[in-house]
């Protein structure tokens, strides 16, 4: 919507961003063709898990911040398990870990493939929805409904759900799924990396705008896996890198008027979180397959160009599917499904690399195991700056498309990020006011 | 509930984590079908096309926790055919109901450094609270059988065939081990509706009551068993508030328990 002002300038509105999860708004000013004002308005109403988590027992944290999110429910699954387990001074088994991990890889793949085919591909081809992209694209949209399903069961079988899973508890699992029930997946996951691996080369063929930042990417590392379910240490493209316990010193968060999700810096300057900035800090880790199909997309060890991230995202899909294959196959049956998890007084972290990037989550409990204290730093909230900058380059750089055209670009600007607003603030009205 | 040939869908969120609108985009296998068989005119998380109202049916999730919400429901309502409401937040005000219980101001002050920037109201109401709702559809998150169910319903002009019974009917049709007498772990399936399929139990764990209060709950007779099981009073306090506390039930069976009155 284009409003002409007394002045000569203008505004566009529109209503609220769509394909993005929750409820946001963008307000842009242009004066003489020249940006002068951007914010991105999160205006989803709060919902107080911090507030709330107070008083409660150290055992609740999994099944209560899931519901921060129906889209990455694992991601906080994963960081307060952590947490817990590491103010009580507990170190599961190898064989949670690898569950852990399994169960993530079925959360990247739901997240990722409705991502990049139901929310993002729509920008690049075309299209308002992906329900139009199907009358053109059947055999695409077929497949993505059919890989997005295989990460669904992944999290059906190993969670019990695929949101909000209820088989996660600290200290590991209810219930260890059997190397049969496991195998029973296989068939799906193998043409799924086939799909995936294709996928990435039929993406990098989308047209990508031109517009390159000089990031300061941040990621969790591993020293032995690209990070998902967890990481020893963060490190940034700033050359700054810390253990996982200090990451408190390093990312601050503050709150601003427009935005009912606080923001949040590193080292007192702004930063990114996600696939753009684990690929580039961990390209190492992928596996030989996934380096290789990134490689031949046109893809260099580091990506940044913002658009480019669903090229990404594609190759973090095939890896998800390949790591769910590696850990089946090397299941075996008989393990122990969680260990014992006393409460013991204390503060701790534990982080995780949800689809949309790092997440991480303090907790201080008391000797009976009541929460005095939560902090949860979704990875949204870390991008509300950066994701201003982009809008603030893509509004410069393209200050003199029509507004239609321009507003569309904001907005695919915005998607980049598959921001999730209900896990940030836990509403997106676009706006372009010019003068 | 009756529809046009070809009705127009809406899909509103207010106060939630998106799990169940989430929940239509993952019905894999109908999700394409269901586009055929209705318009969808309204559902911002999976389309940029805004189609006018009025709208034939309307699905809303999400709680009301903000004054600006209030005015949207009123308006959403006025435009809907039927209003079906999705999920626990939507039918009993969600997880964020427990600043019922609380002082929303220390919350406000607990998470944001500048409480003044926010509007929010110091209670997370169901949707029902405040407009007349066709049907609500319960789960944390809803079950997306019971979703298609409600939408075939809707476009059979038909009541939706969702039951009301408690979940140990679905253990029993399960053949699960019933929890808490194999294992003594708490478990709220005695008073909460079926429609999960009696997923905890299946995983060896008490039911969490993601579905609310079943059409006869008798939350004194488990508040006994709870407490007879080793349960601290504070502790079965917690039970009931969670992601349906302020479905009335669990409401009244959580204040009587913390005000002593289950002794």
């Amino acid at each position: 919507m284009t409003h002409q002002l007394k002045d000569g300038g203008q505004v566009l509105n529109v209503g609220m961003l769509a394909r993005v999860e929750g409820e946001g708004g963008m307000h842009i000013e242009i004066k003489d063709r020249k940006v002068v004002s951007v914010k991105l308005n999160i205006f989803e109403p709060p919902r107080f898990y911090e507030g709330f988590l107070r008083g409660r027992k150290y055992t609740e944290p999994p099944d209560i911040t899931a519901r921060i999110c129906g889209i990455c429910p694992v991601a906080y699954q994963s960081a307060s398990t952590e947490a817990m387990e590491t103010i009580c001074g507990v170190t599961t088994t190898p064989e949670i870990q690898l569950m852990r991990r399994l169960l993530y890889c079925g959360e990247w793949i739901e997240s990722h493939a409705l991502h990049i085919f139901m929310l993002h591909a729509p920008d690049f081809l075309g299209y308002d929805s992906v329900l139009e992209m199907a009358k053109d694209h059947a055999d695409v949209v077929n497949m993505a409904l059919r890989l997005k399903k295989a990460g669904n069961d992944v999290m059906e079988l190993v969670g019990g759900r695929a949101i909000h899973p209820v088989n996660v508890k600290v200290g590991g699992f209810y219930r260890m799924p059997t190397l049969t029930e496991l195998e029973g997946l296989v068939p799906d996951l193998e043409r799924g990396l086939e799909d995936a691996l294709a996928a990435v080369q039929l993406v990098a063929t989308f047209n990508f705008p031109e517009m390159e930042q000089d990031y300061n990417y941040v990621s969790l590392r591993h020293p032995d896996w690209y990070p998902l379910e967890r990481g020893t240490e963060i490190v940034a493209t700033s050359g700054v890198r810390f253990p996982l316990a200090e990451v408190g010193e390093h990312i601050k968060e503050f709150h601003v008027e427009h935005s009912n999700a606080l923001h949040a810096s590193f080292d007192g300057e702004k930063y990114f979180v996600g696939p753009l900035a684990r690929y580039s800090l961990n390209f190492d880790q992928l596996s030989p397959r996934c380096q290789e199909a990134a490689l031949r997309a046109g893809l260099g060890q580091t990506c940044r160009n913002p658009f480019k991230s669903i090229i990404v995202r594609t190759v973090e899909l095939a890896y998800a599917f390949e790591e769910a294959l590696r850990i089946i196959d090397l299941w075996a049956d008989g393990h122990a499904p969680s260990v014992p998890v006393a409460p013991r007084a204390g503060e701790g972290i534990g982080a995780s690399e949800a689809p949309r990037g790092t997440i991480w989550h303090r907790y201080k409990i008391d000797s009976d195991g009541v929460i005095l204290d939560a902090q949860i730093v979704p990875p949204t909230s870390q991008n509300q700056a950066s994701i201003e900058a982009d809008l603030r380059l893509a509004a410069q750089q393209w200050v003199d498309l029509d507004d239609h055209t321009l507003t569309h670009r904001c907005e695919a600007a915005i998607r980049n990020y598959d921001p999730c607003i209900s896990c940030a603030t836990h509403f997106l009205d676009l706006r372009i006011k010019r003068s | 509930m009756t529809a046009p040939a070809r009705p127009k869908l809406a899909v509103w969120k207010f106060a939630s984590c998106d799990g169940c609108q989430l929940s239509l985009l993952n019905c894999e296998d109908e999700l394409l079908s269901i586009a055929g068989a209705v318009h969808i005119a309204y559902f911002p998380e999976a389309t940029r096309a805004v189609v006018e109202g009025p709208y034939e049916l309307s699905l809303v999730e999400g709680s009301i926790t903000t004054p600006e919400d209030v005015k949207r429901i009123h308006e959403i309502r006025s435009k809907s055919g039927t209003l079906v409401t999705i999920g626990a937040c939507a039918t009993a005000g969600g997880i964020q109901a427990l600043r019922n219980w609380a002082d929303v101001e220390e919350f406000r002050s607990i998470v944001y450094a500048h409480p003044e920037y926010l509007s929010t109201l110091d209670t997370s109401t169901p949707i029902a609270s405040h407009v007349d709702v066709d049907y609500e559809l319960r789960g944390c998150p809803v079950d997306k059988s019971q979703l298609v169910e409600v939408l075939a319903a809707f476009l059979g002009g038909r009541k939706p065939r969702i039951p009301t019974y408690s979940v140990c009917v679905e253990c029993k049709l399960k053949g699960n081990v019933c929890v808490p007498i194999a294992s003594g772990q708490p478990c709220l399936g005695p008073v909460t509706q079926a429609g999960c399929g009696a997923l905890c139990p299946s995983y060896g764990r008490g039911c969490y009551g993601c579905f609310g209060p079943q059409d006869s709950a008798n939350t004194d007779s488990l508040t006994h068993q709870l407490h007879k099981l080793g349960m601290r009073w504070d502790d079965i306090v917690r039970v009931y508030r969670t992601f349906n506390a302020g479905a009335p039930e669990f409401e009244a069976a959580s204040n009587k328990v913390a005000s002593g009155g289950a002794l």
